[in-house]
Formats: structure tokens, C-alpha cells, sequence
């Protein structure tokens, strides 16, 4: 075993990158909470978005448009969930798990071809001067755009949530959809668009992880961490800085279980890969015992009687 | 002007209905996916449902319709009663897991001996696997409030693990020449779960997932612990009321459908798969929560939503080997089928108006 090995700044450069497809989705699927729906086909909308992500980045040669691709698919994805669940009245559970099932499959036919294959890199930035300070350089200043990307998303996701207009209808809409209604929002609409940002942002952060974190393409490749998004919003009491702080504390588990890997550490590889997964189930139990800031709507189907 | 007029009660015609239709909107979906992939589509539809049932090697699949329908029913008809109740277990596949890990190693542990209880205390403690596996995410739920789908979900991916390492380490055959995987338990007639009825593929989980329907049958219909179930999910507050304890209803659901996930990865591991080993489970733990929403929670539609779904994976296998029909296309195929379903159920709620509302 040698601990030694392990390169603190390192460490919390590759951090930031496993914590960037957590972030994405938690912020996604945090607005769609917000609104009063809960989705739960992040997993399956991440893994679409992975291979449509990677698909079209080999195709065109360009990762920019492969992640755009990614958001497209998996708003596209969520809109098939939004039409079971805001105008079918279908239960919002089995929707959710029915759309990471059906995304499992699809994303598995659609990159048969992929397997094995390098995507075209995204460039880190490079800030003269500044990228090349030691310590603050490589953690600060080195990394690829949609980890900025990601991290400005929360910043706007809370000043939205917090002191626009657009946040205060889309919370009200989230916490009494009946009351929203009568004040004649369009509930089921700023429901709709909430879930297609949320399938977006879950769509962005699988592309992440097949294009920048991994990269490439293996069937299953997001293993959970679609579920672990799911958790973080809970983590966070829907606030969206809490939601980066815990999307880098599991980027940090997941990293430093991956360091101890390579460090050979004296436990087995099997019981590091658990962990990330056991730290979730530990991080929940601390904190499911406060409810109180969820939204009092959250997963209650709307359907306006007249 | 369209509108969904919400009916007083759920239509029991469409809830019927709704199966059927979503099964026929699939197949032509479906057909169509198959089409864009460059594959007869009529072809391949008729290859994975009629050839495994009446086609040329019928004789051969038939038997296969039972192997793998059966652990889809045992754990379906468990998951249903917790879904009834709004208790989401879909953690299934990890009980699977630990059902067969435990089973498994409670059998190897008296290798190589001949006894006749062996088998019988290999059932018992897949089951034990199962439901202690499942005891995790129901007494969290009940002591913290902690979400049981998340927690449920996360210990499949905790049980991968398990597996991954007992397969490697504590279960590995010693005699494997160190190939991972476990000893072959079909070698070893103590602990083989062999067919009942050589070439009929009716083994014990066959007869477990018919007791199993029978149970939750009678359960539902006769007795008040489901009678509780029904209530806790059709009326909550009345559930409340009427003084249903709902610590003891989580436990229950979660704990049954954990016990009957791990007796079907215990007849799995012991029949048609034979070994612990890392690529053991083929996700029959989620298949089987489509299984379960297809027969509407019932348990006879359950028995049949079964069949249907063992003859998409027989019939994939033979439309793989046939038509070159990629094994994800099935998988596809099934998630459609629960979407159409979801989509369908809009019919046995709501009725479809055409015209303004009256004015009340």
C-alpha cells in the first residue's frame, strides 16, 4: 500500500470531474421537484443522453454538439414521461421507473456500434498566467467548460428559485398546484417545462460521464449515479448550493475509493466499489428525518376538474 | 372541444382492457423499431411470439417458458402487494442476489454430503437472503422515514458488489482451476433443484410461484392483512382510521417480496444457472416490476403477465439467433410495453369527453 502515491491537488481536480454528471442531473431534477413532480427516470434519461451525447460527438467529430445533443434526448425523454404523468394521470413512480427501463434499453440498442470507440476530446481551458499557478491552476483554472457550465447552472438555478418571478410561480405551482391553478397559472405547462429542463440537465450530465469523465461508451456506464442524483436533491433540502456541496462530497467518496483502488489499500476492490452506494444510504438516513422543506405538492398528479 | 372527465370509480372493462391494448400498441411500436433496424418486422413479431409457443422447437422452448416465467411471478406477486400499498420496493434485484448468495453458500457449506435436507435448508435460507436483504430499506423506512425506493435501489448495486466478491473469494470452487464462480450446484444432487417432471421445465420455483399466487390471492381477497393493504393504498386516510399500523404493513410488503425475491434467486442458482458467479443476475428483479404493473397487480394477472413476459425473452432469444435481432431491441421492446400500459390506464380512469362541460 502506498498512500503516498495519491496527489492531494490531483485529487480534487478528478473530484470536481466525478462530481460534474451528479451536479448536472441533481440541479435538473431539483427544479423539476420544485414544481411538484418527481421524477424518477433520471437514471434512464442520463444513460440516453450519455450515448446520444457520445453518438453524435464521434459522428460530427465535435463534443460541443454532442452534449447538445445529449440535452435534446434527454428533454426529449422526459416529454414521454411528462405526457404519462401530466396528461395521462399516470402514477408518477411508475412512470419514472418505467422511463429508466425503457432508457436502459434504448440507450443499449443505440450504441451497439459505439463500444470500444474514443470520442473526440473537449479541450480543458487554458488561461495563461493563471492555469499554470501550482495548486490553484489545475483545480481552479484547468478543467473543460461544462464543469464551469455546471456550476454556473446551480448559480442560476438559485438566484431563479430565489428572486425571479418565473421562480416564484414555479414554486407555487410546486407547493399548492390547486392554489397555483385558481391563480390562473398554467400548472400542467411550467410542470411540462420543468421536467423537459430537468431531462436536459440529466441528459448533459450522462454525456459527461461517456465524453469527458470516462470517456467512452459501455453499456450501463452511468451505474446508479442517476439514483445518487435523486438523493443528492434530498441531501440538499432542494437548495441548490446544497446540492453542489453534496455532488462534490460523493465526487469525493467515488475518487478517493478509486485512489485507495490503485493504492492497493489492504481492502477489497469490491468493498471500495460499494461504498459510494452505502454513503448514500447513510447520508439519507441522517437527513430523511426532516421533510419539512420538500414541496408540499411533490409527486401529486394535477388535473384541473373545470 | 376534448376532455378528460374523471370517472366516479375506475372502469373494471378498461382495467381489463388496458393490458391487451398496451400488449397490441407494443407490438406494433415495436414493429415499426424492428422495421428501422432493418428487420422484418412482421417476422420478428411472430418470431417471439408464436414460434416459441407452436413453431418447429416448441418442444424445446416450452419447458423455457416455465424456467423463466417463474422467478418473474415469485417476485412480481411480492412486489405487488407493496405496490398496493404505495411501499416501492424495486430493489428485487439485489434481493434476488442475496437470496441465491446466501442460499447458495448455506448449501456449499456441507459439501459434499449427501442429506436430504440440504435442498429444503437451501430454500430456507434464500429466503432468510432475501428478506434480510429487504429488512434494510423497510426498517429504515419505519425507524427514519428514509425514502425505501432509494435505499432499495442503492443495495442492488451493494449486492452486485457482494456477488462480485463471493464469487471471487468466500464461494469460489475450490476445484475451478481459479475461474471465478462457485461450484456447479446441478452437479451435486443434494442441492440440485432439478425438474420435477424431466423435459417439462417444472422445477421447484414453479411450484413456488404457484403457491405463491395462491397465497397472495387469498391474502388479498380473504384475509385482513390484505385487506389492509388495499386500503392503506386505495384510501389512505381511511387506512388511518381505521387503525391500519403502517410500521407493520412496510415491514410486512417489504419483507414478503424480499423473502420471495431471494427463493427465486435460491431455485435460479440451484436449477437453470447452477453457479454463483459475477454475471449471475439477468435483471429478472426489474422485469419483474413490469410483470407486476402488466397484470395489474393481481395476482392471476400476474401469473399471466408472467408468461407474456417470459416468451418476449425466449422469443428475443430466437429472433437474436434467427433474425440477428440485437438483445437490447427486446429490452426496449419490454419498456415500451409498461410505457403503453401507463399511457392506456388513462382509459380506466377517465373518460374522454367531446363538447364543453356543463355548467354545474
Amino acid at each position: 500500500m502506498d498512500l503516498s502515491a495519491i496527489n492531494p491537488v490531483l485529487l480534487i481536480a478528478s473530484l470536481m470531474v466525478a462530481a460534474t454528471p451528479l451536479l448536472l442531473a441533481a440541479i435538473g431534477e431539483l427544479v423539476v421537484e420544485k414544481a411538484g413532480v418527481l421524477n424518477l427516470g433520471v437514471e434512464g434519461m442520463m444513460i440516453v443522453g450519455a450515448i446520444a451525447g457520445f453518438a453524435t460527438a464521434v459522428e460530427s467529430g465535435s463534443p460541443f454538439f454532442g452534449f447538445i445533443a445529449a440535452a435534446i434526448a434527454g428533454a426529449a425523454l422526459s416529454i414521454l414521461f411528462a405526457i404519462l404523468t401530466q396528461f395521462a394521470q399516470a402514477n408518477q413512480v411508475a412512470s419514472g421507473l418505467s422511463l429508466t427501463l425503457f432508457g436502459l434499453g434504448l440507450s443499449a440498442l443505440m450504441g451497439q456500434s459505439y463500444v470500444g470507440i474514443k470520442p473526440p476530446q473537449m479541450g480543458d481551458i487554458h488561461i495563461p498566467v493563471l492555469s499554470d499557478l501550482p495548486v490553484v491552476g489545475p483545480i481552479l483554472f484547468g478543467h473543460d467548460i461544462i464543469l464551469y457550465f455546471g456550476i454556473a447552472l446551480t448559480a442560476a438555478v438559485w438566484w431563479m428559485l430565489k428572486y425571479s418571478r418565473l421562480g416564484l410561480v414555479l414554486r407555487a405551482v410546486g407547493e399548492n398546484h390547486d392554489a397555483a391553478h385558481a391563480l390562473g397559472y398554467k400548472v400542467l405547462k411550467i410542470r411540462l417545462l420543468a421536467i423537459m429542463f430537468g431531462g436536459a440537465c440529466a441528459g448533459l450530465g450522462g454525456a459527461y460521464i461517456s465524453l469527458i469523465r470516462v470517456p467512452q461508451w459501455t453499456e450501463g456506464m452511468t451505474a446508479g449515479i442517476g439514483w445518487i442524483a435523486l438523493a443528492l436533491v434530498v441531501f440538499a433540502s432542494w437548495k441548490p448550493w446544497r446540492a453542489l456541496l453534496g455532488a462534490y462530497l460523493f465526487g469525493g467518496v467515488t475518487v478517493v475509493q478509486l485512489n485507495l483502488q490503485a493504492a492497493g489499500v489492504a481492502i477489497p476492490v469490491e468493498y471500495l466499489a460499494m461504498s459510494p452506494y452505502l454513503i448514500t444510504i447513510i447520508v439519507l438516513v441522517i437527513l430523511s428525518a426532516d421533510k419539512s422543506s420538500a414541496p408540499a405538492s411533490l409527486g401529486r398528479n394535477f388535473h384541473a376538474s373545470r | 372541444m376534448i376532455r378528460l372527465e374523471k370517472r366516479p370509480q375506475p372502469s373494471r372493462a378498461w382495467s381489463m382492457a388496458t393490458p391487451l391494448v398496451a400488449v397490441i400498441a407494443t407490438m406494433i411500436v415495436g414493429g415499426l423499431l424492428f422495421a428501422a433496424l432493418g428487420k422484418p418486422p412482421v417476422e420478428a413479431i411472430r418470431t417471439i411470439f408464436w414460434e416459441p409457443l407452436f413453431g418447429e422447437f416448441s418442444f424445446y422452448y416450452r419447458p423455457q417458458l416455465l424456467v423463466k416465467g417463474a422467478p418473474l411471478v415469485l417476485i412480481a406477486i411480492g412486489l405487488s402487494l407493496g405496490f398496493r400499498a404505495g411501499i416501492w420496493n424495486i430493489g428485487a434485484e439485489g434481493q434476488y442476489i442475496m437470496g441465491a448468495i446466501f442460499g447458495a453458500g448455506a448449501g456449499l457449506a456441507f459439501y459434499p454430503s449427501e442429506s436430504f435436507l440440504i435442498f429444503p435448508f437451501m430454500v430456507l435460507a434464500g429466503a432468510f437472503g432475501g428478506w434480510i436483504w429487504a429488512m434494510i430499506p423497510a426498517v429504515l423506512k419505519t425507524r427514519f422515514g428514509t425514502n425505501e425506493i432509494l435505499v432499495s435501489l442503492m443495495l442492488v448495486y451493494v449486492a452486485e458488489q457482494f456477488l462480485a466478491s463471493v464469487s471471487l473469494g468466500l464461494l469460489k470452487n475450490p476445484e475451478g482451476f481459479g475461474f471465478p464462480g462457485s461450484r456447479n450446484l446441478q452437479s451435486w444432487d443434494a442441492a440440485h433443484n432439478a425438474e420435477l417432471i424431466a423435459g417439462t421445465g417444472m422445477h421447484w420455483g414453479v411450484v413456488a410461484a404457484l403457491i405463491a399466487v395462491i397465497f397472495a390471492y387469498v391474502l388479498l381477497n380473504r384475509h385482513m392483512t390484505g385487506y389492509h393493504i388495499r386500503l392503506t393504498g386505495e384510501a389512505p386516510r381511511a387506512a388511518k382510521f381505521a387503525g391500519v399500523n403502517p410500521t407493520r404493513l412496510v415491514l410486512f410488503c417489504l419483507g414478503t417480496s424480499g423473502a420471495l425475491a431471494g427463493l427465486a434467486g435460491l431455485f435460479e442458482v440451484s436449477g437453470p444457472s447452477g453457479q454463483i458467479s459475477i454475471d449471475f443476475n439477468v435483471g429478472y428483479g426489474f422485469t419483474a416490476i413490469i410483470v407486476a404493473f402488466l397484470g395489474r397487480l393481481h395476482p392471476v394477472g400476474i401469473l399471466l403477465a408472467g408468461g407474456l413476459m417470459a416468451l418476449t425473452y425466449i422469443g428475443g432469444d430466437i429472433a437474436q439467433s434467427n433474425l440477428q435481432l440485437p438483445a437490447a431491441a427486446i429490452q426496449v421492446f419490454q419498456g415500451m410495453l409498461l410505457f403503453f400500459l401507463l399511457a392506456f390506464d388513462l382509459l380506466t380512469n377517465f373518460r374522454i369527453a367531446i363538447g364543453k362541460p356543463e355548467v354545474a
